[in-house]
């Protein structure tokens, strides 16, 4: 069922297209040899390039170029073996230079696609227009003073991929699942790490609305989203105004919007009023960024499994259902932990457990996948203790919350607590004849045709033996004596 | 002392070297000289007591027979290149504070080489201009006169123009120029100077206020031609921190001064005799053939048909890369600032308070035809025909060594002679131009004097990379016409 | 091309130039010549004439990715017109 918001007028399609910024992962800054570390001391992480002083040139940082190229990779993308670096001028208080060194006419990356997972198992692909490396700009902040703005350059200069999809999205939900996507395939890169909270990954929406079968209507640019929920909260917000305008038989303009989170609504940007023309010319302090077939191939052949094809295998492999597949393999780590979970051990009981007890205690206990409540090698030890008929799954449970408790290894604290599950017939057999003999009369009725009272028998055995006689052997000779 | 003041460069280097006087005696007269000659205005900024300090160091390593290339050797440095610790304008009144913490590579080369800093010269703001009058510190006063009335104050010429003045009237050995479309090889005419232009990429462009980066590129300005290949060699060098720099060995420059052009195919190009070109412009180029043709090397008729397109193309190229150039100026991070109840309201004033009108002029040109729907007409166009020009070039020398033109349509003209027309100025570069838009190696080489008694040079352009061809060329021809001629009073 | 007072306005806003009103006209005029003088490139042909952006006949040299550069706030904010606390200072902007 594709999404669609019902107006008065009937029902309108969104339209989106999403500019993902990603901070590429590199120890200098793009042009300069200044460092890229978040979070430094005002104007330290600046050299007199970053602060365009007189007479100052840009380097190119070679890490950056083979970080776009991997990216390009990793998206499916042609990557151009000539691109261009051009000038994008315009004035802003956290600009130094008055332009950006960006990409224009020659990014370089072309067309390529992400496949979205989506929430009920099912996939879509969007497709990728470009990528393009370009500068940051420094940081305004506006609100440390009565009438002033300061200005800390510490990320100007620092590289950016700006990633720009086809507008290929139809709803908040898509948007949200190709953002996800784009992050898992940066890290697994490793290009980019994503942080939507210190800014290394942001986000610009161009949304608009249509009926169905309309061609594209104009568009307005939401700015400065910089989280999930904001970004389909946004699209959200901005697809009801928009078709609040057309019903009340108004016109959308192309704008420029800002999201302001506090008030969950987009707003347009007064400073933005200006008709932008950027001005864009070829920068002469830089000539053009030729590659080899060869550097791209050599880059291609370092790639990492990247989701996609690690999802498919896990599927194939280990026969898990595509939703888990494309869950576990959201996270490298996490896919990582959940192999060696796997690993000669039965993957659906594995994943179960991963996806299950083991990440509902990550989430709990507020731990990341690379400080795990337990390790990897104990969650296959509790597996084991399971299939051999160690320990119950019902135990098993006890047993991980003492494991996330403790640290311990789950043989461990089955011994240290008598876990150990009872399968000696005999002993099992005595409790039966316990119970049975304590409940003469439920035993009667039973034997009547009130067979729902089995269950209350296993429970009976069970309490008796403290949870630790194996389920299925009291169930087969609690049935021959009841017979 | 005031005779060390007389000295070129190559005779003082061997002066200091046999010690028959100190790097610090020699820095002195220099600077007394600068101190008696202030009326032509040439230096923005003094520096007698880093002079001195580095002249006294270069005793010491002239002692110690650890001797640079330079050593001890004062010379002028045109302030657009940024001297660390040492206020760096451009002429500029939105510079006109402004201490940079860093030095140019080339300045900081020369520096190495031992030379002296004796202070900063006057320039066309920017480097924008061919007379220097459009430096915010007021123009600088031609030390040449001419004969019929030696009270019109002339001009320098530009932008290198406080450079040349100062190089003359012997207030420094030699002196940097930058040169974009002619700034280096017309003030050296102007002023009877040798000044080198060196193949785009020669000199690091690190550290020199940018005006148009594709051009842009830094030379020495000196009395003679040896002089030049002298401090050209200690200007040149691969620089890492500029991505247009070219790793390319550097020559021994003063070794390619052999005397010798036999043979070699000079290109005489019949588009450089526009209508109009004056019969004294004429008559010293027809000199200069001869001379060429008296020591052995062939003038050979060329065409570059596109040359007439140059400075269109060039006011085009240039003032698109300027306004993108000057855009940090900003009044944020260093600068002017006028105070603005916006940001926008603080850029606009700044900007207008602290740029001069040609700056605006050529701010706003290049703002306009980089702009939307403009771009393809003015600025690709104008790549385009840069390409053409640029053959023509290649295709000459593949027949030619070197190519000889006038550097300049006129002599230095006076301070109140030009009119309101900016193009009427900028036809000044008339013939400078071309071969900054193919970014070829063009040098300026004093042949002659005009009626007046001003001097007047000649412009010899070489193939990428290849000074030492030009510079052997100019050496034949600066011995064969012998001259001699120095501003009156000097 | 002829450039009216609007268009030189609007160049001059772009490029953060404050001009005067009562300059506009000369501006104009001056601007509109220079144009002219430039537009005789129109008549030169330069069909399939690639571009030409920089004269160097070489590649774009590389960096290594290696802190080299930086750390040195007092150098950068030294000819800063105002400063606060390490940061360089603007009128406040409101987004």
């Amino acid at each position: 069922m594709s999404y669609v918001i019902v107006g008065e007028t009937g029902e309108w399609e969104l339209v989106i297209g999403l500019e993902v910024h990603a901070q590429i992962i590199s120890k200098a800054k793009l042009f300069s040899g200044a460092a890229t570390d978040f979070g430094g001391e005002p104007n330290t992480q600046v050299s007199l390039v970053d602060a365009a002083m007189p007479g100052m040139l840009p380097v190119i940082n070679e890490k950056c170029i083979e970080q776009a190229v991997r990216t390009g990779l990793g998206l499916k993308a042609r990557i151009n073996l000539t691109s261009v670096f051009a000038r994008k001028n315009y004035f802003y208080a956290d600009l130094p230079q008055g332009y950006q060194i960006s990409q224009y006419e020659y990014p370089i990356v072309g067309e390529g696609e992400v496949i979205l997972d989506m929430p009920d198992g099912t996939t879509r692909t969007v497709g990728i227009e470009r990528l393009h490396m370009e500068q940051d700009a420094g940081k305004s902040l506006h609100d440390q003073h009565p009438s002033k703005s300061l200005i800390d350059l510490n990320r100007s200069g620092v590289a950016l991929m700006e990633i720009v999809s086809k507008p290929d999205m139809r709803s908040p939900e898509e948007a949200a699942a190709y953002v996800t996507k784009l992050r898992s395939i940066l890290r697994y890169l490793g290009t980019c790490d994503g942080n939507m909270a210190e800014g290394s990954m942001r986000c610009d929406a161009n949304v608009s609305v249509r009926k169905a079968g309309e061609p594209y209507r104009t568009r307005a640019e939401i700015k400065n989203v910089n989280s999930i929920r904001f970004l389909q909260q946004a699209i959200e917000y901005e697809a009801r105004r928009q078709i609040d305008v057309y019903e009340e038989g108004g016109q959308v303009v192309q704008e420029t919007r800002l999201f302001d989170s506090n008030k969950g609504e987009t707003r347009s940007m007064r400073s933005k009023e200006h008709a932008h023309d950027y001005r864009y010319f070829p920068d002469p302090d830089l000539l053009p960024l030729n590659l080899t077939q060869d550097y791209v191939d050599r880059i291609a052949a370092g790639l990492p499994e990247l989701p996609d094809e690690k999802k498919d295998r896990f599927i194939r492999d280990y026969h898990l259902s595509p939703y888990d597949a494309g869950l576990l393999v959201a996270e490298q780590a996490m896919a990582d932990f959940f192999e060696s979970v796997a690993k000669g051990r039965d993957a659906k009981m594995a994943c179960n457990w991963v996806m299950g007890d083991f990440s509902a205690a990550m989430n709990r206990l507020g731990r990341s996948i690379d400080n795990p409540p337990v390790t990897a090698a104990n969650l296959g030890g509790l597996i084991d203790l399971i299939a051999d008929n160690t320990i119950s799954g019902r135990l098993a449970k006890e047993v991980f919350e003492l494991m996330v408790e403790t640290g311990k290894a789950p043989a461990v604290i089955v011994d240290e607590k008598g876990l150990r599950q009872v399968t000696d017939t005999g002993a099992i057999e005595s409790s039966i004849d316990a119970v049975l003999a304590a409940n003469a009369g439920k035993v009667a009725e039973y034997r009547s045709g009130k067979d729902k009272l089995f269950g209350f028998f296993v429970g009976q055995v069970m309490k008796a033996t403290g949870g630790k006689a194996n389920p299925a052997m009291v169930n087969d000779i609690l049935k021959k004596k009841l017979s | 002392m005031t005779e060390l003041t007389k000295l070129s460069m190559a005779e003082a280097r061997a002066g200091l070297r046999a010690k028959h006087f100190t790097a610090v005696a020699l820095a002195t007269a220099h600077l007394d000289r600068i101190a008696a000659h202030r009326d032509l205005n040439a230096f923005v900024t003094e520096t007698p007591d880093l002079a001195i300090e580095r002249a006294k160091a270069a005793d010491a390593r002239l002692a110690a027979g650890q001797a640079g290339a330079m050593e001890g050797l004062p010379i002028a440095v045109k302030d657009l290149f940024c001297t660390e610790g040492v206020r760096s304008t451009a002429s500029s009144r939105i510079l006109e504070n402004f201490v940079p913490p860093y030095e140019s590579t080339v300045s900081g080369k020369l520096k190495a080489a031992g030379a002296v800093m004796l202070g900063k010269t006057s320039l066309d703001e920017f480097a924008m201009g061919s007379s220097n009058m459009t430096s915010a510190f007021g123009p600088v006063i031609n030390p040449w006169k001419r004969a019929s009335d030696p009270s019109v104050q002339l001009v320098p010429g530009g932008s290198s123009g406080g450079s040349a003045a100062a190089v003359a009237a012997r207030l420094a050995l030699g002196a940097t120029g930058t040169d974009t479309g002619g700034s280096i090889r017309q003030p050296a005419s102007f002023c009877g100077l040798v000044g080198v232009k060196p193949t785009y990429g020669r000199c690091s462009r690190w550290g020199i206020v940018a005006f148009a980066s594709s051009l842009d590129q830094a030379g020495p300005m000196t009395r003679t031609v040896r002089d030049a290949a002298i401090m050209l060699g200690s200007m040149v060098g691969y620089d890492p921190k500029d991505s247009t720099s070219a790793n390319v060995p550097v020559p021994d420059f003063e070794a390619a001064l052999t005397g010798d052009i036999r043979g070699l195919k000079i290109g005489i190009p019949q588009e450089y005799r526009p209508d109009g070109l004056s019969a004294e412009i004429s008559k010293l180029w027809e000199d200069g053939i001869a001379m060429l043709r008296d020591a052995g090397a062939t003038p050979v008729e060329i065409s570059l048909p596109h040359t007439k397109y140059a400075l269109a193309t060039y006011y085009i190229v240039a003032p698109a890369e300027c306004s993108s150039n000057l855009a940090r100026y900003d009044g944020v991070r260093y600068g002017k600032r006028v105070e603005g109840k916006t940001l926008d309201e603080m850029y606009a004033r700044s900007r207008a308070a602290g740029f001069g009108t040609e700056v605006r002029r050529r701010i706003l040109i290049g703002t306009y035809v980089l702009s939307a729907g403009y771009y393809d007409a003015y600025y690709i166009k104008a790549q385009k025909v840069r390409r053409l020009i640029a053959d023509d070039f290649a295709k000459a020398f593949e027949t030619v060594d070197a190519i000889l033109t006038p550097t300049a349509p006129s002599a230095a003209f006076g301070l109140g002679e030009t009119d309101d027309n900016p193009i009427t100025m900028w036809l000044n570069d008339i013939f400078t131009i071309p071969t900054s838009m193919a970014g070829l190696p063009g040098l300026s080489v004093p042949t002659g004097l005009s009626s007046e008694g001003l001097p007047l040079g000649l412009q010899l352009i070489g193939r990428p990379f290849d000074e030492e061809t030009i510079l052997k060329v100019a050496h034949v021809m600066e011995r064969a016409a012998g001259f001699t001629a120095v501003p009156a009073g000097m | 091309m002829s450039l009216d007072k609007d268009t030189v306005r609007n160049i001059a806003n772009l490029a953060r130039l404050e001009v005067r009103e009562d300059e506009l006209d000369h501006l104009a005029g001056e601007l509109s010549n220079i144009l002219q003088f430039v537009e005789q490139l129109a008549e030169v042909n330069t069909d399939g004439v690639a571009p030409m952006t920089s004269v160097c006949q070489m590649e774009l040299p590389r960096r290594a990715d290696e802190v080299t550069d930086g750390n040195y706030p007092e150098k950068v904010l030294a000819n800063a017109p105002e400063r606060i606390d390490g940061f360089f200072v603007v009128p406040k902007v409101v987004e």
